[in-house]
């Protein structure tokens, strides 16, 4: 057994920083290279690009990724973990395998996870007495159940763990949590078998502290952002496991950014709820059991995590058609630049009106006054200039577009000294709202396909 | 004596579906205390009125020196749903430190934190 691991977090969401995987795997030893690419609202996306080609439905940017860096992981022997899969992990292989080929790699060994999908079992899993209904409002599902666009089960670190026992140096799987990515390595390393709690909570905390990348290295830190040194060469958090349950995070020698005690307690603290159940497929984290200590420059030690027995259900992340949305700005400026954007918000409203339009809700913002801390923001004696914002929603598509093409006349009909209509008219957007449930495991099996090319 | 929350703690925010979360960590270990003593629900959900329209619940996190809160209805129906600028409540945590707590204790605020 190996009596260290490097686990290097290379994605926080899709779009983050496209150098931080590269700079991951060349400026230091690592040996894993763990990529969060799924939020929410991803999955529906990706299901509408499948729906339109069969061999899409994955974050894309992975593929290119690979092929830069698949000489030096295979060199090195980095193994890489990524929900990227999307709806769609094996088109992602397949197009990764592609990628090997012009590459000249052969004995490519690539693992997926699949059966996380479950949008064409809906109707059997109800028959079966499953309802899916929203664990947070208890809403039955059969109120949206014709607009749902993806319904995905979180599955955790376990399959993730036979794909790597399997020997695959890539694995990538559909909707997995965020910290089965980083646990999953960990288990397969130190030999952690279920119902070790403590561990496998241990584990899930480091995941915890990997999953938004830069954020717990210096990114988006509250404590003293001006302390933190060269943001612009940020280093990606890297977790270094120990077969005891004990991380280390640190970063790459020479790059930029932080971290300390404080930058990785507000990641800890980052999107969680109740700290004592930090639920996940694997294990409840509990996280006022977290010890964190400073362990040189760069590097914070993480102990004493305990964890409690998983439960009986998985989380499903199921993603609904829930009408359209639009939003256009304009800038106003001094003098009496808010005024000015009262009067325009009046202005168009009034037409909106006049149209007979209906929305479910229209809202307007200030930016440079109130957008972030609404009214806790205090009124400004004289601001230089204010971005209007004004937002519709509503289920009628064209009452949507409509409002759409009123932001442009205010140029020329409204309150003087106005600009800011570069980007054209806002076209309506789909939303996609969110639909949470709890399904017995027992209900679902991860299916794991390892394949070597 | 009054004291802003800014001086003595940090904060970090972020969305679970239509509520937010706000971490507020002491920036000193005797700072914790007067956290918990004067950083409550009910004061926080005052501090809030007219953004955050649910309740808000309060968790307390010792071993961090943190106290985690739940701001429910806080995002305008959060996701995509929401319509405003900060539709995941990204800047709640510095909003939180807008606060301003009147405290019985002796001032205690310091130039240098723990970083």
């Amino acid at each position: 057994m190996k009596e260290r691991i490097r686990i290097a977090s290379g994605q926080g969401f899709w779009g983050d920083l496209l150098t931080a995987p590269r700079d991951q795997v060349t400026r230091g030893e690592v040996d894993y290279l763990v990529m969060d690419y799924l939020a929410e609202v991803t999955m529906s996306i990706l299901q509408k690009q499948r729906r339109k080609n069969p061999s899409l439905g994955y974050a894309r940017d992975l593929v290119p990724l690979m092929e830069h860096l698949l000489p030096l992981l295979v060199k090195k022997n980095i193994r890489v973990i990524t929900n990227g899969g999307g709806v769609n992990p094996l088109a992602c292989r397949d197009a990764i395998f592609e990628a090997a080929g012009r590459l000249g790699i052969s004995g490519l060994s690539i693992g997926v996870v699949l059966g996380d999908d479950i949008l064409g079992r809906l109707g059997d899993l109800r028959a079966h007495g499953m309802t899916l209904n929203n664990m947070e409002t208890g809403e039955d599902l059969a109120s949206v159940m014709d607009r749902v666009m993806s319904a995905n089960v979180y599955f955790g670190a376990a399959p993730i763990v036979e794909a790597l026992n399997r020997g695959a140096l890539i694995v990538i799987t559909g909707r997995t949590t965020d910290t089965g990515l980083t646990l999953a390595p960990m288990m397969h390393e130190f030999g952690w078998r279920e119902k070790e709690w403590d561990r496998l909570a241990a584990g899930t905390v480091a995941g915890h502290i990997l999953e938004c990348g830069g954020q717990a290295s210096g990114g988006n830190f509250s404590a003293d952002w001006h302390a933190v040194p060269d943001l612009a060469h940020i280093g990606f958090p890297i977790a270094e496991a120990s077969p005891d349950g004990s991380v280390v995070i640190t970063k790459h020698r020479g790059t930029g950014g932080l971290v300390s005690v404080q930058t990785v307690k507000e990641q800890l603290l980052y999107e969680i709820g109740n700290p004592v159940d930090y639920i996940t497929p694997d294990c409840i984290a509990d996280f006022t059991t977290i010890r964190l200590s400073a362990d040189g420059p760069d590097r914070v030690r993480v102990s004493g995590v305990k964890g409690r027995s998983a439960t009986e259900t998985y989380k499903v992340s199921m993603s609904y058609l829930d009408g359209y949305a639009a939003a256009g700005t304009l800038t106003y400026a001094w003098p009496e630049a808010l005024e000015k954007c009262r009067a325009a918000d009046t202005i168009l409203r009034t037409r909106l009106q006049d149209l007979g339009l209906r929305f479910d809700e229209i809202r307007t913002e200030f930016l440079g006054y109130n957008s972030c801390h609404g009214p806790l923001a205090p009124a400004p004696a004289e601001v230089n200039e204010v971005v209007l914002r004004i937002g519709v929603r509503g289920k009628d598509y064209a009452a949507v577009e409509r409002f759409g093409k009123e932001i442009a006349p205010l140029i020329l009909t409204g309150p003087p000294s106005v600009t800011g209509f570069a980007g054209g008219r806002p076209k309506p957007s789909q939303v996609i709202a969110y639909w949470p449930a709890l399904l017995p495991k027992s209900a679902v099996q991860p299916d794991v396909i390892v394949e070597t090319h | 004596m009054k004291i802003r929350l800014l001086d003595i703690a940090h904060a970090r925010s972020g969305d679970k579906g239509d509520a937010a979360n706000v971490g507020v960590i002491a920036r000193r270990p005797e700072y914790y205390p007067v956290l918990v003593k004067y950083l409550t629900a009910e004061r926080v959900s005052a501090h809030f009125a007219g953004l955050v329209m649910g309740r808000v619940e309060r968790f307390e996190l010792p071993n961090l020196g943190a106290l985690n809160f739940i701001l429910h209805n806080a995002l305008g129906g959060g996701g995509t749903r929401s319509l405003k600028n900060d539709a995941q409540g990204k800047t709640l945590g510095s909003a939180m430190l807008r606060m301003e707590l009147e405290i019985e204790e002796q001032p205690i605020i310091r130039g240098e934190d723990n970083v």
